[in-house]
């Protein structure tokens, strides 16, 4: 039990992914964990707006059983195996966050000042997650697939529009930490902080 | 991407969801800052689980086209290819990795974390359904 409450190392986690992954593939469904974005917006009656969202549902609730268990799965590893512990972080990355005013690096699994209860009070924060949530989903989307649908499921298959894919992730994601972080982050820092002044006065 | 013959019961979907939504959370994969340090190039942690599903990954595919591995039914799996092009790849992956680096939560840790308890991940959850239905909404004229 100890083992498993300290941080996993990529050599278990790794192969434990591969194997979920051809789990999925024979038991006659495909490692995706973001075509339930579309299955709930069908649910949701998204299909009287776009052609997109016609389809059998139906057939898809087992990608709902998939988020659902995956969700289970965080619940039982926060509260059984001390998920919420702080993660071993090289330290010339907790010092540049400290530097844009992230400080929880040491002392949290997510930056406090997103996914804290003080993101709540901040707009800024909230406004940062919208953002996010919203290209994710536009984008997984558009691309056909997520980090699990493209870059493993995709990739273990030689499939080269996943290679493509992945191309963009990476593209996108330096973009966003080289580019957006630099300036964001000291900005919602702040934020952050003013709200929690002015709430504590 | 096979073609689904029968599927297993939905309990084994939540099953197989729960075990992963573990090796997530303490893989540090579900972590934000793991993302940021990853894109920082700072640290193997995150190349080497990608990579190291990738491996095992490859060769169970490779078993199931020689059809060694075969379905829970005994059927053949077939992988069906993705379609061609690159438009949609490459602009959709590059948007979705924008997204990716902010929130450091790619969907399958979006339901891990909000599973776990933080709240807050509740409002990428519904901003990426908004993404998705915009995506609906806008395909025809969308360069795929």
């Amino acid at each position: 039990m100890e083992t498993l409450a300290s941080p996993w190392p990529w050599y278990v986690a790794g192969p434990l992914i591969g194997l979920t992954m051809l789990a999925l593939l024979l038991s006659g469904a495909t490692f995706g964990m973001s075509g339930n974005l579309r299955t709930l917006c069908a649910i949701g009656g998204a299909g009287k707006a776009a052609e997109f969202f016609r389809f059998d549902w139906r057939a898809q609730r087992w990608n709902l059983a998939l988020a659902i268990g995956a969700a289970f799965g965080g619940a039982v590893a926060y509260a059984l195996l001390d998920g919420g512990a702080a993660v071993p972080l090289n330290p010339a990355t907790v010092q540049r966050l400290e530097g844009y005013g992230i400080a929880s690096a040491t002392s949290a699994y997510l930056p406090a000042e997103l996914f804290g209860a003080e993101a709540w009070t901040s707009p800024m924060a909230l406004a940062t997650l919208a953002v996010g949530g919203f290209l994710i989903g536009f984008g997984t989307r558009y691309a056909g697939g997520c980090t699990s649908g493209h870059a493993i499921t995709g990739l273990s298959a030689g499939q080269v529009p996943s290679l493509i894919a992945v191309v963009g992730f990476f593209a996108g994601g330096l973009l966003s930490t080289h580019l957006v972080l630099p300036h964001l982050l000291p900005a919602l820092s702040e934020a952050v902080s003013f709200v929690l002044e002015t709430t504590a006065q | 991407m096979s073609a689904g013959t029968q599927r297993a019961g939905y309990a084994f979907y939540l099953l197989i969801g729960v075990g992963f939504g573990i090796v997530m959370l303490k893989s540090g994969a579900a972590s934000w800052f793991r993302i940021y340090e990853m894109f920082s190039f700072e640290s193997f942690h995150m190349y080497g689980i990608i990579g190291s599903a990738l491996a095992v990954g490859f060769a169970g595919v490779q078993l199931i086209r020689r059809g060694v591995l075969r379905g829970f039914d005994g059927s053949r799996i077939a992988i069906t290819d993705k379609a061609p092009g690159w438009r949609r790849y490459l602009f959709g992956g590059t948007l979705f990795g924008l997204g990716w680096g902010i929130a450091g939560a790619c969907p399958g840790p979006i339901y891990v974390l909000i599973g776990a308890g933080y709240l807050p991940v509740v409002v990428v959850l519904a901003s990426a359904l908004l993404g998705t239905f915009a995506y609906g909404l806008l395909r025809e004229r969308l360069p795929h």
